[in-house]
């Protein structure tokens, strides 16, 4: 077992159009997409964003199987949210009765549109993640957020925070691997006992990964510090985010398409 | 002579069927032999920390067999866990592995693993300790007061209280100064005289392989591109410059004098290895 194969953030490497986007661009037209997803009502509107979405994968070229595998986890929420909405659906076209339950046509469809619903979310902000390194993502979101200093939220120092977050993750992956690795080869058992004994196994792993994490913590403050960092006053990037002809094309599509589907709901459809 | 330890045609991929997929052993050999005194020679991502950690079973092989005493390690659970124990392993800087209240807790924890009885597991430990030069009353202290240098000997120790047959070291004596580096690698050849044990020292420092080991194995991009003694690795002075490895100075120097039409033997590596080759040069015997 190699804790590296663990997928976190989940970043695939690429140079498509997708990729090549403005953070903040995709950000908006994921928010965009969601909200247009809540706006829709009927099969009209569900088939126009699942083309949306697919255009979007395929214009990505993230493959498809990674996008589906990543659907694994939410399955059992999936079965479940279906299940309810399609019992649970009060209706007058009624379907079939027995003991408690009614299923209603009512049901059957807000069941299926429920499922369609979260798999398109899922789907929608897995392509941000796969196409957004972390680090744009979190200048992005720096970026978009910047109006909120006038409420003195520290959006800079949340977004440092978050980056240097995210820039530890695989560093602190690594580093447990290695650990582990380590205290195997003196005979630690990592996998089999009971759940006391395995949580007593883990000492061996989380006393020595909590030292180097502090230590790495000073270590990154000392390097700040010694290179002058006081926070975002006056701040400068090496990667200047900026607008393209493509952005503005994006987020325009994406407007049409929220306002779009939210007066195809109105109609109903 | 039989192999204690043997890979056969070992192939290692990480992250199959991803775009991060790496082939990191290619289909390699390796065997070391009871009571030999091995180094492994290579640069960052050669493959070389790969190809220890499935020596000792920490790392399944894609492909290929680890065998230890003629054994496939992967043939049981119960075997592979057992090898472990004979095949110790010290991993880079491992003084971040230490997590014990004490040293002597910390050096137990390998022998307690093996379900060692006390009186055993006190004698493994002292013997371990005295092994790496700690003194008796750096037992009882907390191994996070000690020095780096220290800290480093607890963790060797850590590993030589199993009393391994087969002793692998990844990179001993990084980061320590030049006086800590003899001292280590003192206390790695006690140990091999002492319990006859196969040591695999690995390394990118060819200074400190030429001086140590009886046999050198190059590793390149998965490959083993030459092993053997130290004398016939060095002659391939070029393709070693060219993997980014190098060969000890001295070797180097003797290389140039060759290539300046020098009619000299230029498989040195030692001081007095130099010596005779000049005072043979001149014409003059080795006093």
């Amino acid at each position: 077992m190699a804790l590296k194969d663990i997928t976190l953030g989940q970043y695939f490497p690429g140079s498509s159009p997708v990729h090549k986007l403005d953070p903040r661009t995709k950000l908006l037209a994921v928010i965009l997409y969601i909200v247009a997803l809540f706006l829709c009502k009927w099969f009209v509107s569900y088939a126009i964003m699942f083309v949306v979405l697919a255009a979007s994968v395929a214009i990505s070229r993230v493959p498809i199987k990674s996008l589906v595998s990543g659907m694994k986890p939410v399955v059992f929420i999936l079965v479940f949210t279906g299940i309810l909405n399609l019992f649970y659906t009060p209706g007058e076209h009624v379907l079939a009765q027995f003991w408690i339950f009614t299923i209603t046509l009512e049901g059957v469809f807000q069941a299926i549109f429920m499922v369609v619903r979260i798999l398109m979310l899922i789907a929608g902000t897995f392509l941000l993640t796969y196409t957004t390194s972390p680090i744009m993502l979190t200048d992005g979101l720096e970026s978009l957020l910047n109006p909120l200093k006038v409420l003195k939220v520290p959006v800079h120092e949340l977004a440092m925070m978050m980056s240097i977050a995210l820039r530890f993750i695989p560093t602190l992956i690594e580093e447990t691997d290695k650990i582990m690795s380590a205290q195997r080869a003196r005979g630690a058992d990592f996998e089999s006992g009971n759940l006391f004994q395995r949580a007593k196994a883990l000492l061996p792993l989380l006393v020595p990964l909590f030292i180097s994490a502090f230590r790495r913590a000073d270590e990154l403050a000392t390097a700040m510090e010694c290179r002058c960092y006081h926070g975002g006053q006056g701040r400068t990037r090496l990667k200047q985010l900026k607008y393209r002809g493509r952005d503005y094309v994006t987020l325009v599509l994406f407007i049409a398409i929220t306002v779009g589907v939210g007066v195809l709901g109105y109609f109903g459809l | 002579m039989e192999p204690i330890l043997q890979a056969k045609n070992l192939t290692h991929t990480y992250s199959a069927g991803t775009p991060f997929e790496h082939t990191a052993l290619d289909c390699v050999d390796f065997a070391a032999y009871p009571g030999e005194y091995l180094g492994i020679i290579g640069h960052t991502g050669s493959g070389k920390s790969t190809l220890i950690q499935h020596l000792n079973g920490l790392l399944k092989p894609t492909s290929g067999q680890v065998l230890f005493q003629d054994t496939d390690i992967w043939s049981d659970p119960k075997i592979t866990r057992r090898t472990r124990f004979q095949v110790g392993l010290v991993f880079q800087y491992p003084e971040y592995q230490l997590f014990e209240e004490t040293v002597y807790k910390d050096i137990a924890f390998g022998p307690r693993n093996m379900g060692l009885d006390e009186k055993e597991i006190d004698r493994r430990v002292r013997s371990a300790a005295y092994f790496v030069g700690l003194r008796d009353d750096h037992l009882e202290k907390s191994p996070f007061e000690l020095s780096g240098g220290q800290k480093r000997r607890v963790a060797i120790a850590g590993v030589i209280a199993m009393e391994p047959k087969v002793l692998i070291l990844d990179e001993p004596t990084a980061g320590l100064d030049p006086e800590g580096v003899e001292s280590i690698l003192g206390n790695i050849r006690d140990y091999h005289k002492a319990n006859n044990a196969t040591i695999i020292l690995v390394s990118h420092s060819m200074e400190d392989m030429a001086r140590t080991v009886d046999r050198l194995v190059v590793i390149d991009d998965g490959h083993i591109p030459f092993q053997g003694a130290p004398r016939e690795v060095f002659q391939h002075g070029a393709e070693l410059e060219k993997m980014g490895l190098g060969v000890p100075q001295l070797t180097r120097v003797f290389h140039r004098l060759r290539a300046l039409g020098v009619d000299i033997d230029p498989s040195v590596y030692t001081v007095e290895q130099a010596k005779a080759a000049i005072l043979e040069k001149l014409g003059k015997a080795v006093k």
